[in-house]
């Protein structure tokens, strides 16, 4: 991968390169990743991955035209593909009309961040890995290595964040569907920290061992892990807390906007980006404040407002990329002790994680989706027994509105383990729910 | 326009590869990955950015005492082949003895491809195709209760490259065009979009892609059709008889079909991340997956559809199979190297999504093969239903059982004649009693060659183009319902 100086020399000579009143904005991600992928508790696939993308965005007066280009770690080479791009740039810009929506940035603000590489030996991890399975049907992927992000601008603005962390997202299967989902992340492996985790998940594992029940459908109370809260508010990321969506009708939460729904008044969502992981600038080179509070208090609050909805909707701007969606998703903690949480559920389902859900209704913000790995049916505050997969399809209004008791005081950390392309640097942080009654159909 | 990132010819990477294989290894080969695309698009009236993409990188594989490596690098160069190569070869020595085994290729052959094209993405210039877009993008502005609305074009061109350290010499180049266009209605508290077939109307080919479907021509209906939207009763609810267009097929197909015939989720290799199957290896051969007129096919010789090659990621010749034949389950969509693993013939699908991402099992062209009945004959024949069109949601378990999906728009079937329109239709079943329901299949008529863009799978997660075909399909005795259950 390539480092700050590297990246700021080639801006600095394309800059130098400029014509006229061209204004040049480029954001790049680069990063160098090792991967193994486990099944059966052996390796499927292994390797690394080194890549560099840069976007540029070629501007004069209202007119600009953009691209990406890999680049390939040898200067001349970059630069002259980077002095390609821009020649091609400036070719289309000239038959594109004035954008009323492009805004730069005004107010340049120039950043370094460079977090310690604290990883450990691949091989050792992988020897862990295979040891802690201990003869387990252990599935899953381990990922690791540094990923920068960055911004510069033909202006002098310069932004660099790099971290080192690994991921390493994996399942212990007892038979067919029934599994534990785990993961352990973070910038510096600890045996004991994994140790823990394998530990946990193991006893889940022996509690799956018992009889399975199938439920009929119906309403049951139940509650939501940290990681199941994660797939309805994970849902809810993709066009719902965004200017545009919002402007147009399409966010999910159309009720809330219109003043026609709330949720609990406990529940509170806020793009979190001071205690987040992923950088506090955008490709725009847009610095993001520490928070964007996005519901509170049950109700809507501020939108995320990428500049050029900004200029659309005339809104003010907030560090928000151009898709609107949030990097460091917080849902605050309630007033309820994990540890009761079971006790507290007294009857009902417990539900380790949800899958594949997908908006059924998407202005009434009704939501369909599966229960997955490890759900329990749950009876006096214990397991009994775990339940075959479930489809719920019930309204975001129900689940974190009418039908919310509370929420964990501890919200959990989950790092982003999508791989789309490259390693994601979002984040979330969520409590479990307690919900007094969830709608299952299938 | 000016060349950004000149393409090495493939003497040239042979040689370099060449020169940079080390020793005691069994097989290497070399996939390197060119794409250039450009992405336009008009929403709400005014050009959106004008975005062009330029990748260039190679993907390394080497076998060596039993293990396998990998290194993906975007330096061609020959120093950095013979680092990729030397990395992969580190990776293989150290996975050697913990590794499911998966033997070498042994890839010797030669072979290329090329998608067809009628007319070239160049031969119409950049301005034209944004006076295109305006144009269409225009006519889908006819209400103010129209509140967004966009039209997009999308274009890639990627060359593949694969070379063997066994002397194999794979080509192919391949044009996509993805046409698009969207309208969204809103009232009150209601808000319902109309597509061009949700991004499925794409395919392999230039400017005449667009015209498969009539993407000049589709912007008035889809905008009257999302205000009509507004304005219908719900979808109602009921057990009952289901007419399936082509572009909710595709859907269907992809989600109950397709990824669970996937060999790699079979044997278990996604069970962490996209799911297991249903199906188990023992089914082939004998499992009755649908109704007696349900047949299905892997077909990559479609001319012009998403995912046709003549080779898969691995260099395995690709031809058609029937998959399902008179409803009973044959082969998986499996590749050369799942079949050995398991045991099973399969098919040539070991895909990867570019250079950087390691190739799996995927679906290429998976279709239903059309019938002999006409659309008349299969309206006519329903008593009480809904004729669905254009996927909007979609769900299913990661066994791919338990589905529930719903459709943009819907429409009555009473006594065998259509009626009025209907908003939200959604239906829930369960794979394989869904296809045993299937009591309908439409004429060559009613077929349509459709392509799903992005399909999403594997760790590391990959985003790949899969093609499907159908024809207007009829099922029996279906869970049907609206948005207010």
């Amino acid at each position: 991968m390539i480092d700050q100086q590297y990246f700021d020399n080639l801006i600095t000579t394309a800059t130098a390169a400029l014509t006229g009143d061209e204004v040049l904005l480029a954001a790049a991600h680069s990063e160098a990743t090792d991967f193994t992928r486990f099944n059966n508790a052996q390796v499927r696939q292994a390797g690394s991955i080194t890549q560099t993308s840069v976007d540029l965005d070629l501007i004069e007066g209202q007119r600009h035209t953009q691209a990406s280009v890999q680049l390939s770690g040898d200067a001349s080479a970059d630069s002259t593909r980077i002095a390609n791009v821009l020649d091609r740039l400036r070719e289309q810009r000239a038959l594109v009309p004035a954008d009323p929506h492009l805004v730069i940035n005004t107010e340049p603000t120039s950043t370094h961040q460079v977090g310690e590489n604290n990883l450990p030996d691949r091989n050792d991890t992988l020897a862990a890995i295979v040891d802690r399975a201990g003869g387990r049907d252990l599935v899953g992927i381990y990922t690791a290595g540094a990923v920068a992000t960055a911004f510069a601008n033909s202006l002098g603005q310069r932004n660099w964040f790099e971290t080192s962390t690994f991921n390493f997202d994996w399942t212990f299967y007892l038979q067919a569907d029934k599994a534990v989902k785990s993961s352990y992340a973070g910038f510096e492996w600890q045996a004991d920290a994994f140790d823990r985790k394998v530990a946990d998940a193991t006893v889940k594992l022996e509690a799956l061992g018992r009889d399975s029940i199938d439920l009929p459908r119906g309403d049951y109370a139940a509650y939501l892990t940290p990681a199941a809260l994660d797939e309805v508010v994970g849902l809810l990321s993709w066009n719902s807390f965004g200017a545009q969506a919002q402007q147009t009708s399409q966010s999910a939460l159309l009720h809330m906007l219109n003043g026609t729904g709330e949720l609990d008044a406990s529940v509170r969502l806020s793009e979190d980006t001071a205690n987040g992981v992923a950088p506090n600038f955008q490709e725009q080179g847009f610095m993001r404040p520490d928070e964007v509070v996005l519901i509170d208090e049950g109700k809507m609050a501020d939108a995320l407002v990428s500049p050029r909805s900004s200029v659309e909707f005339d809104m003010a701007p907030n560090g928000a990329a151009g898709d609107e969606s949030p990097r460091s998703l917080a849902v605050a903690g309630g007033d309820i002790d994990a540890d009761d949480a079971l006790g507290q559920l007294g009857t009902g389902l417990y539900i380790g994680n949800l899958w594949y859900s997908n908006f059924s209704d998407r202005p009434a913000c009704r939501v369909t989706g599966m229960t997955r790995f490890a759900t329990f049916w749950v009876e006096g505050g214990e397991i009994v027994a775990p339940v075959n997969v479930l489809r719920f399809d019930d309204t975001v209004y129900n689940m974190l509105g009418s039908q919310l008791k509370g929420l964990t005081s501890e919200p959990e950390f989950i790092f982003d383990n999508a791989t789309y392309g490259e390693r994601s640097s979002a984040s979330r942080r969520l409590p479990g729910a307690l919900l007094e009654a969830m709608r299952f159909t299938l | 326009m000016a060349t950004v990132i000149t393409t090495n010819s493939a003497d040239t990477l042979a040689a370099r590869f060449s020169n940079a294989l080390p020793a005691g290894i069994d097989e290497a080969t070399l996939r390197v990955i060119d794409e250039e695309s450009e992405w336009l698009s008009v929403s709400r009236g005014t050009v959106d950015p004008v975005h062009s993409s330029f990748d260039s990188g190679a993907m390394i594989t080497v076998w060596a005492d039993g293990g396998t490596g990998i290194a993906a690098t975007s330096d061609l160069s020959e120093s950095g082949l013979r680092i990729a190569l030397s990395e992969a070869k580190y990776w293989a020595e150290i996975t050697a003895t913990r590794a499911i085994a998966v033997a070498a290729p042994g890839l010797e052959h030669s072979g290329s491809y090329s998608s067809p094209l009628e007319q070239s993405w160049e031969s119409v210039g950049l301005s034209d195709r944004i006076d295109l877009l305006q144009q269409v993008e225009s006519q889908l502005n006819i209400s103010d209760l129209i509140v967004d609305r966009s039209a997009s074009l999308g274009r890639r061109k990627v060359r593949s490259l694969l070379l063997s350290s066994h002397g194999g010499e794979i080509e192919q180049t391949f044009n996509f065009v993805y046409p698009m266009l969207a309208a969204t209605a809103s009232s009150g508290n209601d808000a319902q979009t109309r597509t061009y077939g949700r991004g499925s109307f794409c395919g392999q080919g230039g400017v005449e892609v667009m015209d498969r479907f009539g993407f000049r021509d589709a912007a008035p209906a889809i905008a009257a059709e999302a205000i009509a939207l507004l304005e219908a009763p719900n979808c109602p609810t009921g057990t009952m008889d289901i007419l399936v267009a082509p572009d909710q097929m595709i859907l269907q197909i992809h989600e109950s079909i397709g990824h669970p015939l996937e060999l790699d989720r079979i044997l278990g290799d996604e069970r962490n991340f996209a799911g297991t199957s249903f199906v188990t290896a023992d089914m082939f051969g004998s499992f009755q997956y649908g109704s007696e007129l349900l047949n299905v096919t892997f077909d990559p010789t479609v001319d012009g559809q998403l995912a046709s090659y003549a080779f898969d990621d691995d260099g395995t010749p690709a031809t058609r199979q029937h998959l399902i034949k008179d409803g009973v389950l044959l082969r998986p969509l499996g590749s050369a190297a799942s079949q050995k693993r398991a045991g099973i013939e399969g098919v040539a699908n070991s895909r990867a999504c570019s250079w950087n991402r390691p190739p799996i099992d995927r679906m290429a062209n998976l279709n239903v093969e059309p019938g002999d009945s006409s659309i008349d004959e299969l309206i006519g024949d329903i008593e009480n239903g809904v004729f669905l069109h254009t996927n909007n949601s979609w769900s299913i378990d990661d066994s791919r059982n338990k589905f529930q999906f719903s459709c943009e728009l819907g429409r009555v079937i009473r006594n065998g004649e259509l009626a009025e329109i209907v908003r939200n239709p959604s239906y829930r079943g369960i794979s394989r009693n869904f296809w045993r329901n299937l009591s309908g299949v439409g004429n060559n008529d009613t077929f349509a060659v459709m392509g799903t863009p992005n399909c999403g799978k594997g760790e590391l997660n990959q985003v790949i183009g899969t093609g499907h075909a159908a024809p207007v399909c009829r099922f029996s005795n279906i869970e049907v319902f609206g948005a207010d259950q």
